[in-house]
């Protein structure tokens, strides 16, 4: 891989990523007050936005066979059943990350 | 590094340490979590061949997890620029709204504001978001401390996945099921606190439609049009209804 080409993608990046964090605080500043209808938008949006990530990390799965479907499925529904039960962040991703990897490396290849 | 001097030059060194005890505390949630994943990244990134340093410097200067992950992916496979560019947009784009809602708590924060800002990652937001109990835990120099512990955490979490990678073969395929992993343990947290859930279920259900309809590819910007559409109707409608209740009571 080219260095030059990877320097200059983590700067694109990481300047969205800041140009996104800064933002509002460049826009409203001051005494422009954000509108009501953005602060009440921003009260639910983050909940949309994690129902669109984890749909969006599971993109990739298809129900053309077992083996690109089940393992994400499995894993994730474990993922969400540990956490249900024990509320330990750390526990319920190590356990279903280690559960993924177990099934993709060794049950579905 | 330069963290670590924003911290020096502002005068944000307490003066009594407690501040920085609280702080510590106040972080804690957040540092198992961010080693944790921050060692995924790191393993990941050295997996795919973005050597030791590169990863390391995308956790000081990009310093967004789920981006970071996404980005090792589509730098490893050559990605162009606007693909990362619009990628970017959208995987972070929620990060505006966390500065609306932050826009009152960092107003007064003066020199530390870049910091603070550059720094409001989902779980520092997290923490930050809400009041603190404790009077003393509000306060700008309260929030930088913890921002910075926060950013270490994953620093130090990218270099200890660089080097397990370097250093210890492992079988690696499939450790991006962590990304996953915590996207649903935060999604169950808010499902259990919150008392609206339609919120989750629009979002989840317009990002599969738009996944259906616009491919694995390209379809995080229309489902992100499509959320602020869903989220802001009912808001529209009732706007709608009380100026008609208004035009009918002037007749």
């Amino acid at each position: 891989m080219n260095n030059t080409y990877i320097f200059i993608g983590i700067l694109i990046i990481a300047a969205v990523t800041i140009a996104l964090r800064a933002l509002p605080f460049l826009v409203f500043s001051g005494k422009r007050k954000a509108p009501q209808f953005i602060t009440k938008l921003s009260s639910l949006l983050p909940y949309a936005v994690m129902g669109m990530l984890v749909v969006f990390c599971l993109k990739d799965i298809s129900f053309t066979s077992v083996g690109t479907f089940l393992p994400e499925l499995i894993s994730a529904a474990l993922v969400a059943a540990v956490h249900l039960w024990k509320h330990n962040t750390i526990l319920s991703i190590v356990a279903g990350t280690v559960c993924y990897m177990l099934l993709v490396q060794l049950v579905f290849v | 590094m330069s963290t670590m001097k924003t911290l020096h030059n502002t005068d944000t060194a307490p003066d009594n340490s407690g501040t920085v005890r609280r702080a510590f505390i106040k972080s804690l949630p957040v540092m198992a979590g961010y080693i944790v994943l921050g060692t995924g990244f790191g393993i990941l990134a050295y997996s795919k061949g973005l050597g030791l340093i590169w990863p390391v410097l995308m956790s000081i200067f990009i310093y967004a997890g789920s981006m970071q992950y996404v980005a090792v992916g589509l730098l490893s496979s050559g990605a162009g620029f606007i693909t990362l560019a619009l990628t970017a947009l959208a995987v972070n784009a929620r990060h505006l709204l966390y500065g609306i809602s932050m826009l009152d708590k960092y107003k007064d924060s003066g020199r530390k504001k870049p910091y603070l800002v550059f720094s409001l990652t989902d779980e520092t937001y997290s923490l930050l978001v809400r009041e603190d109990e404790n009077k003393r835990n509000n306060n700008p120099g309260f929030y930088l401390l913890v921002s910075l512990f926060d950013q270490c955490y994953w620093v130090l979490g990218s270099i200890i996945g660089v080097a397990a990678g370097r250093f210890i073969p492992i079988n690696t395929k499939g450790i991006d099921f962590s990304l996953t992993a915590l996207f649903i343990t935060v999604a169950v947290d808010q499902w259990c606190e919150g008392k609206k859930h339609w919120p989750a279920i629009a979002g989840a259900l317009s990002a599969v439609i738009c996944r259906l309809i616009f491919g694995p590819d390209s379809f995080l910007i229309p489902t992100m049009l499509a959320i602020v559409i869903v989220l802001s109707a009912p808001d529209i409608f009732e706007r709608i209804r009380s100026r008609r209740r208004k035009g009918a009571g002037n007749e």
